[in-house]
């Protein structure tokens, strides 16, 4: 009975934030309900007893993405009228997309239920959380089944990452740059040279 | 009497009791401890200035605490104009609650600990990565330049900390293969306290949760001679009082995390006869001050470190040295088939 | 070998090491701190502190309002009317020195030819309005009393420098 309750304040919670995210009237606040929203996702994945997806999903999402969202919106100088003056106009198109997201996450719920393959699927590869951690399983699945996937979709993000650096990067000449190193290793014995100087004579 | 008890009450709420009792038991001796935390911060940093820190209330000054308390609780919260209330409120007692709900996990001896969970390691590393949202909150709520700047660094600096704490944490991990935290402790019970084997680890987590606590010579983001006092500029009173005991919990959570990771949690120093009559949490107490001693320490010696260079050291030296010795850690454990759970 | 040297000791932190056991030795050595009320320094005759107003030995006042530190004061926080008195002696009707204004550069006691006027040892004039810093007359004369003793040895220990 706790658990159906604590399930339905959980859910119930991400859904009424995930519904402030986008009717909220200031930005920040949207983020700060996207983060309570990802937080209660978390609290599911704990119900159904993924506590390494749990806490995943806090670490990345609310730890790192949702700071650098934050960051940017709170940057952003938003003129909110302006922003609103189009919603008529772009209703329309904004449900269609709602709605084709709505039926592909509906196809594809159903392809998985109904696939021919799917008991074997879900009976084979997960031992009871008795026996191994969910860390373990997941590790084990991860690094034997689907090593290439999971190898190829780290480099498709190792890509991305020089990307983005490779994108931004640029290299400006006449710049001045601290070189700590040659800073710290200055000393008296290679920058000063004492010279006796003839009155007169200069040096 | 306990086992009465138990049999008058369903057992449903009976659990929930003793959990509060544990709670209890958990959150009032920490209270205490951040209380004279501050207290042994001027002593310790009065000694080695040669001053004699809080002396005048109580005997040796050792009321201070509850006098800065009770200054604190009386005077009055000042919400600036223009400010996000709700936003502005939240933000402290975000602090303040995550520095508490982290104590869960932390393994006090053996078995003594509220919530045993396997993530354990996790778990805190998630608990801290939120730290920041109290920090950034308050900046923007604040509706106040200075506050703000000092969230934006904070957020920064601690966003780009956790990053080489947790591969520090991942060398540890893979030495143990678990991330319980009990786990981590009885693995060091079987071989050595990971300060021998991952010293360099030790140094890069122990500064790295100096910047990860925002304390000197890490406190860009409250840097007096800059930015007043930073992210909590506009605070006054109790919403004040939250951020600092946050603070100041925060700073013996992290120290519990040094202890159970590397300096053996509650394990004695040698299992002989003197040390292991000592009960394990007079260890573990033990083991935390002397971090928390280092915390002072540090930040009676050295200057504040500029923004720019404590970026560098964060992303340049401690990111890629950690990562090497992630290699190198497994490399070795897996050379001599030492990696846990291949025998 | 240089670069060998250099690199070995940033890798090993040879400054911060130093630096933290120089502040270790810092902290065993006896705190410097007086423990004020308690415990109070020595102090310099010369010491400029809370004004006075002194008297003869016969009592009678000494200051013969000629003004001078009136007018040297760099913060013009002394105010002086005289009078001519019944035996023909000329001395001061009002004496007022406001303490807010004082900067105690001590150039009245320096400006006083019969040194009425001196800057006695004590400091610990704190008071809880702003209107008990506006000094008068009486309350200069009763420092002077209060302080006699004092400020007699503080001019005849620095007399031999003058």
């Amino acid at each position: 009975m706790i658990a159906a309750l604590i399930f339905y304040m959980f859910a119930g919670l991400a859904v009424a934030s995930g519904v402030m995210v986008i009717s909220a009237r200031n930005p920040v606040h949207s983020v700060l309900f996207l983060i309570l929203c990802f937080f209660n996702a978390a609290g599911l994945f704990l119900l159904l007893g993924a506590e390494f997806l749990a806490m995943v999903l806090v670490v990345v999402y609310v730890g790192a993405v949702a700071v650098m969202f934050l960051f940017v919106v709170m940057m952003l100088d938003i003129n909110f009228l302006k922003l609103r003056e189009g919603v008529a106009q772009y209703l329309p198109t904004g449900a269609v997309i709602g709605l084709v997201l709505l039926v592909e996450l509906a196809v594809v719920f159903g392809g998985w239920a109904f696939a021919p393959d799917v008991e074997a699927l879900l009976a084979a590869p997960i031992p009871p959380t008795d026996q191994m951690t969910n860390t373990e399983a997941l590790g084990r699945l991860i690094y034997t089944n689907y090593v290439f996937l999971f190898q190829a979709s780290g480099v498709i993000l190792l890509v991305a990452m020089i990307g983005a650096i490779l994108l931004t990067h640029r290299t400006r000449t006449g710049v001045r740059k601290q070189k700590i190193y040659d800073q710290v290793g200055r000393t008296a014995a290679n920058s000063v040279e004492i010279r006796k100087v003839s009155t007169g004579g200069g040096i | 009497m306990v086992d009465m008890l138990s049999g008058l009450l369903p057992p449903e709420l009976w659990r929930l009791i003793v959990i509060v009792l544990q709670i209890v038991a958990i959150v009032l001796p920490l209270l205490l401890a951040v209380a004279y935390l501050t207290y042994a911060e001027r002593k310790v940093i009065g000694a080695i200035q040669l001053r004699k820190g809080p002396n005048v209330v109580g005997p040796f000054g050792l009321l201070q605490p509850l006098a800065d308390g009770a200054k604190l609780f009386l005077k009055e919260t000042i919400f600036p104009s223009g400010a996000n209330k709700v936003v502005f409120v939240i933000a402290p007692m975000l602090t303040f609650i995550l520095a508490l709900i982290a104590w869960a996990v932390i393994p006090f001896d053996e078995g003594w600990v509220v919530a045993d969970i396997n993530v354990g390691v996790l778990y805190l590393f998630a608990i801290s990565s939120l730290g920041v949202y109290g920090i950034i909150m308050s900046g923007w709520a604040s509706n106040s330049k200075y506050a703000f700047l000092g969230g934006l660094r904070s957020a920064a600096q601690m966003v780009s900390y956790e990053v080489s704490m947790g591969l520090v944490i991942i060398s540890v991990l893979v030495t143990v293969g678990s991330l319980n935290l009990s786990d981590i402790v009885l693995k060091q019970k079987e071989t050595v306290w990971f300060i021998l084997p991952h010293f360099p680890m030790f140094i890069i987590f122990v500064v790295s949760i100096l910047a990860e606590t925002n304390r000197a010579p890490f406190d860009m983001a409250e840097s007096e001679s800059e930015l007043v006092a930073g992210y909590n500029v506009e605070y006054s009173a109790m919403t004040f009082a939250l951020f600092f005991l946050g603070e100041y919990a925060n700073m013996i959570l992290m120290s519990a995390m040094a202890t159970v990771l590397f300096l053996g949690g509650w394990l004695p120093p040698m299992d002989i006869a003197p040390f292991n009559w000592i009960p394990g949490i007079i260890w573990f107490v033990l083991k935390i001050c002397a971090v928390l001693f280092i915390f002072l320490w540090v930040r009676a010696t050295f200057p504040r470190y500029r923004y720019d260079q404590l970026m560098r050291l964060g992303w340049k030296i401690f990111l890629p040295f950690s990562l090497f010795w992630v290699v190198l850690t497994s490399g070795v454990l897996v050379a001599f088939g030492w990696l846990p759970g291949q025998g | 070998m240089a670069f060998l040297d250099r690199t070995a000791r940033a890798f090993l932190l040879t400054e911060l090491v130093q630096g933290l056991a120089l502040t270790f030795r810092y902290m065993f050595k006896p705190s410097v701190t007086t423990n004020y009320p308690y415990e109070k320094i020595p102090m310099s005759p010369r010491f400029r502190g809370e004004h006075a107003l002194r008297r003869y030995p016969n009592g009678e006042e000494r200051c013969i309002s000629c003004k001078l530190c009136e007018a040297i004061c760099p913060a013009q926080a002394i105010t002086i009317e005289g009078e001519v008195r019944a035996d023909g002696s000329r001395r001061a009707r009002r004496y007022d020195l406001d303490m807010t204004k004082c900067i105690y550069c001590g150039l009245c006691q320096e400006a006083c030819p019969v040194d009425a006027i001196v800057e006695g040892p004590n400091f610990e004039f704190a008071t809880e309005t702003r209107a008990e810093l506006m000094y008068n007359k009486q309350k200069l004369l009763a420092n002077g009393d209060r302080w006699e003793a004092e400020l007699a040895m503080r001019i005849a220990a620095d007399a031999p420098y003058r």
